[in-house]
């Protein structure tokens, strides 16, 4: 197996016990060092996916290796290479931060490390909630708590289920910037949201999840590339009722009540839209402002998970 | 071994006992008096010795041993039932631990309070009626014993319910009447024949048996009969709790 997998999920199956299959037939390998992220509507299977590499859900069938290491057989290996940071916020009230961080590297068979702990709290900025119980934070530093807890052993591959859940938008910011100082350093970041804006921000890879089957994995670039579409955007002076028949041919739609004339292409093909041009001037058609626009990994995932 | 797994199960397990020292040792050290006063004092001195022991001090074993079953079974059930109630299990569960470790962490922590708990209520009693321990060395083998037999009792429970109202329901129905009818308060001897067979599947009686030689050097039952049924016992509750884990058992989904 080369080094350079950090997770290689096979055929993994899960059927819940009322019977409810939500994972069926998963193939996944997700490279060391890459952001990958999960997306998929509520109720996909993302969470399931990510508990069943973590041990936490027992899988119904197909195998799972972490670092090499497969996850029932070798389980230590396997999960002390993870660090997770679930969906819900589950902690210990009654705890102080600085406790139940240095709990949880504990759990994972590491040596205490009080500058390790010290510097992962500063860089979660928690230094100063350190001897406060955690039924005392608010939410997004109850979920920071669950990313200093997670990170407590030095994980060489982080899932974060959600992170962003319940987290403002400065923070979200903030927290992106964390994520991708991880990755520098070498982690395997897997993450799951349901901000497209999330994944399209950070992700290397994206993989699309619905109704427990893996639609498609891409790079997020080639993703974009081949499901995005260019459009340039015509506006004109005056409102047109249709598309005037000299321009026949061209790939051409109105739009805003004929006050746009929009030209669509895909975003990998190597256009010329000087045709076009010269054949709108030829119709008398004068734009006064021309602009053009891509469309979004938002889009691209309705179109797939809309089609499934 | 992931030994600092087991440690920080074991420490983070303490620490919740320390932070309600009071609460924990309130209570028993109260119904310990409460039971010397009634049973001891008022009822004891009409009552004849038993195997020429006086009836003060022939409760007292019975005593303790009440107080560590129902101590070892409330905490060992509800150290693991809780973080199963909030979900912070998942950190366990997806931690490199294996069954074994995660068992002693859990049934160490809540045995330990419960042989600290009984050795306090056996200092307790002291004050009451004067105490002679022949035996120190089994009678502290007892104490452990019996406090690691029912927190993994206790254990299986936690693992078995699913809401507040079971956890306190079997220690309720079930140890409450095997420790009052195993011999806690009288010998077994003292019973019809057909009550004294019925008893003998009391794992109780074993418990209180073995407990009471090592202070007076009687018991209903042999000594190596104690020993041998409490390491029965044992290796039940430890069958059942490997069988838990293998099968994910309310653990995992
Ligand atoms: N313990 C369970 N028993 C039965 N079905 C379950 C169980 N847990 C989850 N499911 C079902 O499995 C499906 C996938 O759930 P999962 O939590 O993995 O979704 P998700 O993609 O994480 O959704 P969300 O975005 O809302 O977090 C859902 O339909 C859910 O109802
Ligand atoms: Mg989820």
């Amino acid at each position: 197996m080369p080094i350079e997998t950090a997770i290689e999920i096979r055929a993994l199956k899960k059927i819940y016990q009322n019977g409810f299959i939500a994972l069926d037939d998963i193939n996944l390998e997700i490279k060391r060092g890459e952001i990958f992220a999960l997306l998929g509507p509520n109720g996909a299977g993302k969470t399931t996916l990510i508990n069943t590499v973590c041990g936490i859900v027992q899988p119904t069938g197909g195998h799972v290796t972490v670092s090499g290491f497969d996850n029932v057989t070798q389980y230590r290996q396997a999960r002390a290479a993870i660090g997770l940071v679930p969906q819900e916020l589950t902690t210990d009230a009654f705890e102080s931060v600085w406790n139940t961080v240095t709990f949880s590297r504990g759990l994972f068979g590491k040596p205490r490390s009080p500058s390790y702990i010290t510097d992962t709290l500063k860089r979660l900025t928690l230094w100063d909630k350190r001897d406060e119980e955690i039924r005392n934070l608010s939410g997004g530093m109850k979920r920071r708590v669950m990313i200093a807890k997670a990170l407590s052993h030095e994980p060489e591959i982080l899932f974060l289920d959600e992170p962003s859940a319940g987290v403002d938008v400065e923070l979200r910011k903030s927290m992106w910037a964390q994520v991708r100082a991880l990755r520098d350093t070498g982690v395997t970041i897997i993450l799951t949201t349901h901000y497209i804006e999330e994944a399209q921000e950070m992700a290397d890879r994206v993989g699309i999840i619905n109704k427990g089957k893996l639609i498609l994995t891409e790079d997020k670039q080639t993703l974009m590339q081949k499901m995005g579409k260019r459009q340039i955007i015509f506006v004109l002076r005056d409102h047109i009722n249709s598309i005037p028949q000299t321009l026949a041919g061209l790939p051409l739609t109105l739009e805003d009540e004929g006050s746009k004339i929009i030209f669509t292409c895909d975003a990998t093909l190597d256009n010329d839209i000087s045709e076009t041009l010269d054949r709108l001037k030829e119709s008398g058609i004068r734009p006064k402002d021309i602009y053009s626009r891509e469309s979004s990994l938002e889009e691209i995932f309705v179109g797939l998970v809309g089609a499934v | 071994m992931n030994f600092r797994g087991i440690e920080a199960i074991y420490n983070f397990e303490m620490g919740r006992t320390f932070r309600t020292l009071g609460q924990s040792i309130a209570s028993p050290v109260l119904s310990t008096v409460l039971y010397f006063i009634v049973f001891g004092s008022a009822i004891g001195s009409r009552m004849e010795a038993i195997d020429d022991v006086p009836y003060g001090a022939f409760i007292v074993p019975g005593l303790i041993m009440l107080t560590v079953l129902s101590q070892s079974v409330s905490n060992a059930s509800f150290g693991i039932y809780f973080p199963r109630f909030t979900g912070t299990i998942y950190e366990i569960l997806s931690a490199p631990l294996s069954v074994v470790e995660v068992v002693i962490g859990y049934v160490g922590a809540a045995a330990t309070k419960s042989v600290i708990i009984g050795v306090i209520v056996l200092i307790t009693a002291a004050f009451f009626v004067p105490l002679r321990v022949a035996h120190p060395f089994w009678m502290l083998l007892f104490l452990i014993m019996t406090s690691v037999t029912f927190s993994l009792l206790g254990f299986i429970i936690g693992i078995w319910a699913d809401g507040f109202e079971k956890l306190q329901l079997i220690p309720l129905l079930v140890i409450t009447p095997l420790t009052f009818l195993g011999g806690s308060f009288y010998s077994i001897n003292l019973l019809p024949p057909f009550w004294q067979t019925i008893s003998l599947a009391n794992p109780v009686v074993y418990l209180v048996s073995g407990f009471r030689w090592s202070f007076y050097e009687r018991g209903d039952v042999s000594l190596t009969t104690s020993v041998v049924m409490i390491c029965v016992f044992t290796l039940i509750c430890s069958a059942i709790i490997g069988w838990i884990f293998k099968t994910g058992y309310r653990l995992k989904k």
